[in-house]
């Protein structure tokens, strides 16, 4: 009997153990190391506009999420100009308020090279999105133009299809930009497995929709028969269509672009046919990217300028036939939510 | 060359220069470049510059006068931006129109007022009214670079406009160079405007209103660029601000001087402009034709304005007026 009592208390005991585990629970260290890692943080994005989709789309996201955990987000807007970017980049680090966190949005390989460092060497971790740059930053969150550019190539390439003239003409941004090098470099790769197609002209558009419509016009002349024009961005494609419209030549050349995948920029244009394919970039996806990152960096403790790694945003190249509800994002309904608030 | 009048072939000025090199130009690529002599290549050259042109001319009236318009740009695409952005959000057309040529008006009237009546030189004016006109609209009225044209829009209409199969900015450009054309050589006030820029004091003190008419430049420069916006926005279905940033205001000036519109004031007209603006659509389809890469363009048009610059200062040696005077 008197084993049984002891089995008995033994295994009360261990019941009373068993249910006072949950109480251990509530004493999860994760939230108190969370909140004291990144409670009153500074975040800084600093793209090359905030006039434009892709930095609205980044802000919005960023923003929500950094106040959510008790951050500061802020944002500085050099509206396309490099001096005023790195004017920024420059007061931010001297300020008493320097960021801990700073999101670049860089113009070209080199520009801010030094600034980052500097701003590495003070103690902020810097983040490069969406341009890489010639800079070991902490992380590049963003898209692999390389392989952009390769995703366009195949687009075009069907959008053409066999027995066409297989004649491709692209419209290039510039010859600093990061994003153009690689896009055309991708391209190329792509073409070369294809030695049956052939770029018959490669202008630039220096990223103005003017002068995107003026090269491509004379791009049609010059070869009435291009079956696809790849045009590196959705933000001067537009004069790209707009040439393609003046030469009566709606739906026989398939243009292909990239873009942040706003609704009006992109989908809606897929939808009517203006573009025949678009890489986009999944924005929300991109930004998810960039918070978890923010939230690792601040809590690993390694000192900034330590470690190097590269998020790339899954793309993929849409086309009229595989758009969804969901394929894009509507800026339109992100600065309706934050007029709401 | 006479002040305004036709050309002294005799003698070779820098808008000879420059419509000699345009002819070369011209003659070399169309024996040499497949494709350059065809008539949509030459109406695509036309319209490539109209825009172009169209500034120019504001922006030749405002030099001939002794000033310049560096606000034209900021102009041109804040006010068409912010339209279609009235338009967007629902304002009615009719209402949304007053509204912005008012603000251009306003514009134009605070340029030409600061500089005739407040004495203050026409590039600091125009280059601050430029950058407020940017800035303001930018932050405060518009939410975004790129605006879209409603669809169905007159704008978006007026894009798709075409006689003789020749896009309507084409005949813009015609209409506005014959219209300044008329105003400048057969009107009281466009005589006066080579009065006031070839030595303002003595235009005043014969009985010119200098000052009322510096304003009407500037009204006008900026009546041209709400014109130049609205073609554009028609072709591209949108309006991006993004271009206020760009080199066009400097390809505005250059059309002009490189046509041989002095700085100094009093001296050109229309005919200057269109050379310019040949040369410049000439050179721009040519290079993109053999494509030749942006930097490698940009260095070309730099050297051949150079040079035309440097000729013009050998074959004619400035004045002893304009030495006094100062350029702007």
């Amino acid at each position: 009997m008197k084993l049984l009592r002891t089995l008995m208390a033994a295994a009360t005991a261990l019941a009373v153990t068993a249910f006072a585990a949950p109480s251990f629970a509530a004493d999860d260290p994760g939230p108190a190391a969370y909140a004291k890692a990144l409670n009153g943080k500074r975040v800084m994005l600093v793209p090359l506009a905030m006039g434009f989709d892709l930095a609205q789309g980044w802000a919005h996201y960023l923003k929500k999420e950094v106040e959510a955990w008790g951050g500061t987000f802020e944002t500085r807007d050099p509206n396309w100009v490099v001096d005023a970017g790195a004017q920024a980049i420059t007061d931010a680090i001297a300020s008493d308020t320097r960021p801990n966190v700073l999101i670049i949005h860089a113009p070209d390989l080199n520009s801010y090279s030094k600034l980052m460092k500097k701003a590495q060497a003070a103690g902020t971790y810097v983040m490069l999105v969406d341009n890489p740059a010639n800079f070991p930053a902490d992380a590049f969150v963003g898209s692999d133009w390389d392989k952009l550019g390769q995703l366009e190539a195949e687009a075009a390439i069907k959008g053409c299809g066999e027995n066409s003239s297989k004649k491709i003409g692209l419209v290039q941004g510039d010859q600093a930009n990061s994003s153009s090098l690689y896009q055309y470099a991708g391209i190329m790769k792509v073409l070369e497995k294809h030695p049956d197609f052939q770029v018959v002209a490669k202008p630039d558009s220096n990223w103005d929709a003017t002068t995107s419509r003026n090269v491509t016009t004379t791009m049609l002349q010059q070869h009435p028969d291009i079956c696809s024009i790849i045009d590196f961005w959705d933000g001067d494609a537009t004069g790209a269509s707009a040439a393609i419209r003046d030469a009566k030549l709606d739906g026989k050349v398939f243009l292909v672009t990239t873009g942040g995948g706003e609704k009006a920029a992109d989908c809606d244009k897929l939808e009517d046919g203006t573009y025949g394919a678009v890489v986009m970039t999944d924005l929300a996806r991109q930004s998810g990217d960039m918070n978890a990152i923010i939230k690792f960096l601040l809590q690993s403790g390694q000192p900034a300028g330590t470690s190097h790694t590269y998020i790339y945003t899954l793309e993929k190249a849409t086309t009229k036939a595989d758009l969804k509800p969901d394929s894009c994002w509507d800026l339109k309904a992100l600065q309706a939510e934050a007029a709401a608030k | 060359m006479n002040a305004i009048g036709w050309p002294n072939w005799r003698r070779l000025n820098q808008e000879g220069i420059v419509f000699a090199i345009a002819i070369l130009l011209f003659a070399a690529a169309a024996l040499g470049l497949p494709g350059f002599l065809t008539a949509d290549n030459l109406v695509a050259i036309v319209r490539s510059v109209s825009v172009l042109g169209i500034l120019a001319l504001g922006m030749a009236v405002v030099i001939i006068g002794r000033g310049i318009d560096l606000s034209a740009v900021a102009i041109m695409a804040m006010s068409v931006a912010w339209y279609l952005q009235l338009l967007n959000t629902g304002t009615s057309d009719g209402l949304a129109f007053v509204y912005v040529l008012a603000g251009v008006l306003a514009i134009g009237l605070l340029n030409g007022f600061l500089v005739a009546y407040a004495d203050v030189p026409a590039i600091f004016v125009t280059l601050a009214t430029g950058s407020f006109v940017f800035g303001y609209v930018r932050s405060q009225l518009i939410t975004q670079d790129a605006v879209p044209v409603p669809g169905g829009h007159w704008v978006e209409l007026l894009g798709g406009v075409r006689f003789l199969d020749i896009p309507i900015e084409v005949f813009v450009f015609a209409g506005l160079a014959f219209l300044v054309f008329l105003f400048l050589r057969y009107t009281k006030w466009g005589r006066f405007i080579y009065f006031a820029g070839d030595n303002p004091v003595a235009a005043r003190n014969i009985g010119v209103p200098v000052r009322p008419m510096l304003v009407l430049r500037y009204v006008l420069s900026a009546l041209v660029a709400l014109i130049a916006g609205l073609l554009t926005a028609a072709s591209l279905h949108s309006i991006n601000t993004r271009i206020v940033n760009s080199t066009l205001l400097y390809d505005i000036v250059l059309v002009a001087v490189i046509g041989g519109i002095g700085l100094s004031g009093g001296r050109g007209g229309v005919r200057n402009v269109l050379v310019g603006a040949a040369l410049i659509g000439i050179l721009l389809n040519a290079m993109t034709i053999i494509d030749i890469p942006l930097l490698y363009q940009n260095l070309i048009k730099a050297a051949i304005l150079l040079g035309a610059i440097i000729v013009d200062g050998i074959i004619n040696p400035r004045d002893e007026q304009t030495a006094q005077q100062g350029d702007i």
